[in-house]
């Protein structure tokens, strides 16, 4: 059984289950990086809309398709399946790559 | 008269000495995948060499499996820190797939279908120590584990060796790969625990 406690991100995914022949296509929403990502930005990004490299779709991060069970995170289009997002955590650095979004719409807060 | 302590200055079992700095031992086979799970038909699959001056060098299935096959047995070290022993495969040495391949090339860039890339040296890939492997456990390798044929080179860490590969490109400069370019290790020798940049 793979055990994902050890994954290098730091991040437990929600499948746990590590049989041979699962379905390994199966993924989590962007809400997956809520956490990885509030270490390095002090906002919520998963509300932030980004821009797909690819297709040219804009839509919440939270939307993206996540692909957990990995060395890091990968996040994917839904529409596409282009990767516009990745994260990687080693002991001393988080990685962040973004080549796959062109813009990221941020809400502000006003009070 | 003596109390004997058996095993206590004794030599580390057998598992313990497989087993590379860092990494614990499964019985299972985790699925690691960094996207969907490409579905290849045999007819459609096609694997190219593309030599640094252009030359193309390709094999279909038919031509890939009447190559002469090897079948290693072979411990598997994963970054994520699993190690599983004794893992049987059947496939056609890189040796034999690259031999009257001209090039002056000192590194390859590996491409899978799903736009998976990994980067290595040439020469890890020669010698005996790379296969483009196409059965597993006396089986078809399955769509989750990189069928219906993936790269194995065991003595780096196992995202080195690309599922569903499709390609090499041999190159004069190193070119970092899917999770090279994010702060993995260029090389990642699981003896030296060769994980993260810098390591």
């Amino acid at each position: 059984m793979a055990d994902m406690n050890h994954h290098p991100d730091g991040h437990p995914a929600s499948h746990g289950h590590g049989h041979g022949h699962e379905d390994s296509d199966e993924y989590e929403d962007g809400n997956a990086m809520a956490g990885p990502l509030s270490e390095i930005f002090a906002v919520d990004l998963t509300s932030a809309h980004g821009r797909c490299a690819n297709c040219g779709i804009t839509e919440p991060v939270a939307r993206l398709r996540v692909y957990t069970r990995a060395p890091g995170l990968v996040g994917r289009c839904p529409h596409c399946a282009h990767v516009t997002l990745r994260m990687t955590r080693s002991p001393d650095n988080a990685w962040l790559d973004m080549s796959g979004t062109t813009t990221l719409r941020i809400p502000l807060t006003t009070t | 008269m003596g109390v004997v302590s058996p095993g206590f200055h004794g030599r580390p079992r057998e598992s313990s000495r497989r087993l590379p700095p860092g990494q614990y031992e499964t019985h299972d086979f985790p699925v690691l995948s960094a996207g969907p799970t490409p579905r290849i038909d045999r007819e459609d699959w096609e694997f190219t060499v593309t030599t640094e001056t252009g030359d193309r060098h390709s094999w279909n299935w038919a031509e890939l499996t009447s190559l002469p096959s090897e079948s290693p047995t072979l411990d598997l070290h994963c970054v994520t820190k699993w190690s599983k022993f004794d893992t049987s495969w059947q496939g056609v040495s890189l040796d034999v797939l690259l031999t009257g391949v001209e090039t002056a090339a000192d590194f390859v860039m590996v491409s899978s279908y799903g736009g998976y890339t990994t980067n290595l040296p040439l020469e890890d890939l020669l010698d005996g120590q790379a296969w483009i492997a196409y059965g597993y456990e006396g089986d078809d390798i399955p769509p989750e584990h990189g069928g219906p044929a993936r790269l194995l080179v065991p003595h780096l860490y196992f995202w080195k060796s690309a599922k569903w590969v499709h390609g090499m490109r041999l190159l004069t400069g190193d070119e970092p790969g899917f999770w090279e370019s994010l702060g993995y290790h260029d090389y990642g020798d699981p003896w030296r625990e060769q994980r993260y940049q810098g390591d």
